[in-house]
């Protein structure tokens, strides 16, 4: 799993590339984390267009940031999910909670952010 | 893609088209966070012998990450092995995901869908196998261990290459 992560608008946009599961869920949680509290900035965007494998181990690191990020008033929001990716969200009920976009120009929409 | 086929199977199809075959793979691998990733690929490669569809392949990781995931987790905390072995008969994929560690005390319970166990861990293991797979199995013992077995039939799919 590869991650970078861009100030746009105020929002702290989380590009992530390959494989969110078990093995590397720890390393996005400790990544995305950092950056919110070293940039002191609360409103996330996860793109997660790059991701090849979703399961619960994954969903669980994006579940944790999603609680994290209530707790300090912020909004998170999912971006150009795969189509299997979606089928996981789907599953799981994430969806309900956390909004997903098709773009991050969409996320980024002073509407979703309202939200 | 579509019309992959090993030389065994063409020996045995009788043309055309894809009649399934047998086969049978065993892993066995420490139960650690990296092979996890291993195991899925593995049993997704050859589930790929049938023409399971790109999607069906998909289900098919997540089901067998989250089995040998929840061998790591759950069953060894001081670490062991996981043997994963899986089954082609004709259409149907099976796959056993086996270990010797804690075992489950309440198997009905472990598979009920909790969606605010610990943090970070939603319990959604077994939903997304029985969701994914066609059906599923699980066999535990306190202290000797759990088998999941889960399979998941290739239907031939009309009018549609996907």
């Amino acid at each position: 799993m590869q991650l970078d992560h861009e100030i746009v608008a105020g929002n702290l946009v989380f590009r992530v590339q390959g494989e969110l599961d078990l093995n590397t869920a720890e390393r996005f949680r400790l990544y995305v984390d950092d950056a919110m509290d070293r940039h002191r900035c609360y409103q996330a965007v996860l793109n997660l267009r790059k991701v090849t494998f979703v399961d619960s181990s994954g969903l669980g690191a994006i579940i944790g940031r999603y609680r994290r990020i209530a707790q300090r008033q912020g909004t998170i929001s999912i971006v150009s999910p795969p189509p299997h990716v979606l089928s996981v969200l789907e599953l799981s009920g994430i969806k309900k909670i956390i909004p997903v976009y098709s773009s991050e120009q969409k996320a980024l929409a002073p509407e979703a952010r309202m939200a | 893609m579509h019309e992959r086929k090993t030389v065994l199977e063409g020996l045995v199809d009788d043309g055309g088209i894809s009649v399934g075959h047998n086969n049978e793979v065993r892993l066995e691998m420490l139960a650690l966070p990296e092979n996890v990733g291993l195991a899925r690929v593995s049993i997704a490669a050859f589930a790929s012998q049938i023409d399971f569809s790109m999607g069906e392949v998909e289900e098919i990781k997540v089901a067998v990450s989250e089995a040998v995931s929840n061998a790591v987790i759950h069953a060894y905390p001081q670490g062991g092995w996981v043997k994963i072995s899986a089954r082609l008969t004709g259409r149907l994929l099976e796959v056993e995901v086996k270990d010797t560690g804690k075992g489950i005390e309440d198997v009905s319970q472990a598979r009920e869908p909790s969606f605010s166990t610990e943090p970070g861990r939603m319990g959604l293991g077994f939903v997304f196998m029985e969701s994914f797979m066609d059906g599923m199995d699980i066999q535990s013992i306190p202290g000797r261990g759990t088998t999941v077995r889960m399979w998941k039939e290739c239907r031939p799919v009309e009018g549609s290459n996907d």
